[in-house]
């Protein structure tokens, strides 16, 4: 590694494995690793892998949320050990808006637990609001939103914390088709505005390959990288991007890599050529 | 007005008609029971005459307590029973089985215990509720969606802030239907209680009119108990469908 990259790694993860311990008689599980894997800083970085890969355990173990049997990841330098370091902020695929609150008080609920003060507080709300295109919706309670605009509420509460590394765990993958396009456009515009270094996890290859500037394509459990695919899009990018002529061919090469992948996830064996 | 809203209320109307015409015209006897116009008037008349006052007073400051107790020492042992997966797997079967119990039966142990005063029918209006309380908050932690405490973590709460600020409110739908029935129980277990044996309240206003031929007395006790229960338990099912619905559950 170059000396420019270990300083553009924003996140570093070495020898990074999971083992779940089998208990009550059921056996251990090598659910992933051993990964190594540099998360540059200010790139928009995918995850995509068959079911069961350990997609998810990766972005746990980036979060703090949960220890690696083995390795070592680093946030800014410092070492990841069990809790969700400063900094770094989560959306999840299911929606966590909390419903009992309005959901300008949902946006407001990180920064009033940290104790700001209350105009600061009314600001970055109503800016992030803003940002998210939920500004007439403040009053509003979530059960009264729809899915999508839970999903922007819960990317608000996210970003109204200035996170300096987002990660966000299939945050589409309750939607429909469309919306999660549109959804998608929302996270290049929020993550070119705001600077942030995004690691996502998805299941959809178009999703990957129109978001990302890398995609990392992960085997079957135990997950490890098969290939980190560059896909050299501008910085100002939207879905659009989809009809440019290299969609096609990193979609295609992408899919060659998972097919196997993903009948061994479905217990098949390799596919016959 | 909503149709069924007019339909209830025409039901209701009609069947207190229908009791007044049969009243008055004699096909129920007076000494089984009153008019309804009677029984309001009685009612009034009761509560003017401010003979009453002590009794409902001791009536409503027993269910108050036990109440409150009940909703306090139920969702404290609910959240402590949820957190142990052991005692859990111990108790349910005795949750399931509580209600079978004849509480009142424990009446006379409860007043060598504690004498012949108010505590006696607090005791078994909390008994009667507190399990409702425990079970109830049991199935809104049990529902409590995973990503929310997933959430919690990723925000640094401690298990303290993360049950006060994220669980509780997650569990607040079932935690108000176990107070809806903790009111109810309550109100069941301090009146009986008192019809069976006590020196004042309600419950033993309605036993000594009914000893004692006075009818106008007992149905404007019924009527009275009857408007402060529906009232009191309309305003909280109000209170739990806002929340239900809010939550997105209904």
């Amino acid at each position: 590694m170059s000396g420019t990259d270990q300083q553009a790694a924003h996140v570093v993860l070495r020898g990074v494995t999971r083992v779940y311990d089998g208990d009550g008689g059921t056996q251990r599980v090598h659910a992933l690793g051993p990964i190594d894997l540099d998360l540059l800083r200010g790139q928009l970085f995918s995850v995509i892998g068959p079911s069961g890969c350990g997609k998810s355990t990766l972005l746990d173990l980036i979060a703090g949320l949960s220890r690696a049997t083995a390795g070592e990841i680093t946030f800014e330098g410092r070492p990841i050990r069990g809790q969700v370091p400063d900094g770094i902020g989560l959306v999840f695929q299911e929606d966590a808006s909390l419903p009992w609150l309005t959901v300008w008080d949902n946006v407001a609920f990180g920064l009033r637990r940290r104790g700001a003060a209350p105009g600061e507080i009314r600001r970055r709300v109503d800016d992030a609001l803003k940002l998210m295109g939920l500004t007439d919706f403040g009053r509003a309670y979530p059960a009264q939103l729809s899915g999508g605009m839970r999903q922007r509420v819960c990317i608000a509460r996210t970003l109204v914390l200035e996170p300096r590394l987002i990660l966000l765990d299939e945050p589409f993958g309750a939607l429909d088709q469309q919306t999660r396009l549109l959804m998608g456009d929302e996270v290049l515009r929020l993550w070119r505005e705001t600077g942030a270094t995004i690691f996502l996890i998805t299941h959809a290859i178009d999703e990957a390959t129109v978001l990302s500037d890398r995609v990392g394509v992960m085997s079957a459990r135990p997950g490890r990288f098969l290939e980190i695919v560059e896909t050299g899009w501008p910085r100002e990018r939207d879905s659009r991007i989809a009809e440019h002529a290299d969609f096609g061919r990193i979609t295609g090469h992408i899919w060659s890599l998972l097919r196997d992948e993903s009948l061994k996830a479905m217990g098949h064996g390799p596919a016959v050529q | 007005m909503k149709p069924a809203v007019a339909l209830r209320t025409a039901v209701l109307a009609g069947a207190v008609l229908l009791l007044e015409v049969l009243c008055r015209a004699g096909v129920i006897s007076r000494f089984t029971m009153v008019p309804p116009s009677a029984m309001l008037v009685g009612l009034v008349a009761l509560l003017r005459s401010g003979s009453l006052n002590g009794d409902l007073l001791a009536t409503f400051t027993a269910v108050a307590i036990a109440v409150v107790s009940a909703v306090l020492v139920g969702v404290l042992a609910g959240a402590v029973v949820h957190t142990v997966p052991r005692v859990r797997r111990i108790l349910d079967p005795l949750f399931g089985t509580y209600y079978a119990i004849p509480i009142w039966a424990f009446y006379p142990l409860f007043i060598v215990l504690f004498g012949l005063n108010e505590i006696p029918k607090v005791v078994i209006a909390f008994l009667y509720s507190v399990v409702a309380v425990v079970v109830n908050t049991l199935l809104g932690l049990d529902r409590v969606p995973r990503v929310l405490l997933k959430m919690a973590r990723s925000y640094r709460m401690g298990p303290f802030e993360t049950g006060v600020r994220v669980v509780l409110p997650s569990a607040a739908p079932f935690i108000i239907t176990g107070v809806k029935l903790a009111i109810a129980y309550s109100l069941i277990g301090v009146i009986s209680t008192e019809f069976i044996l006590s020196s004042r309240g309600v419950g033993y206003r309605l036993s000594f009119a009914y000893l004692g031929f006075d009818n106008t007395t007992l149905y404007a006790l019924i009527v009275l108990l009857l408007i402060c229960v529906t009232t009191i338990n309309q305003i909280v099912y109000a209170w739990e469908q806002v929340l239900l619905q809010r939550w997105g559950r209904r």
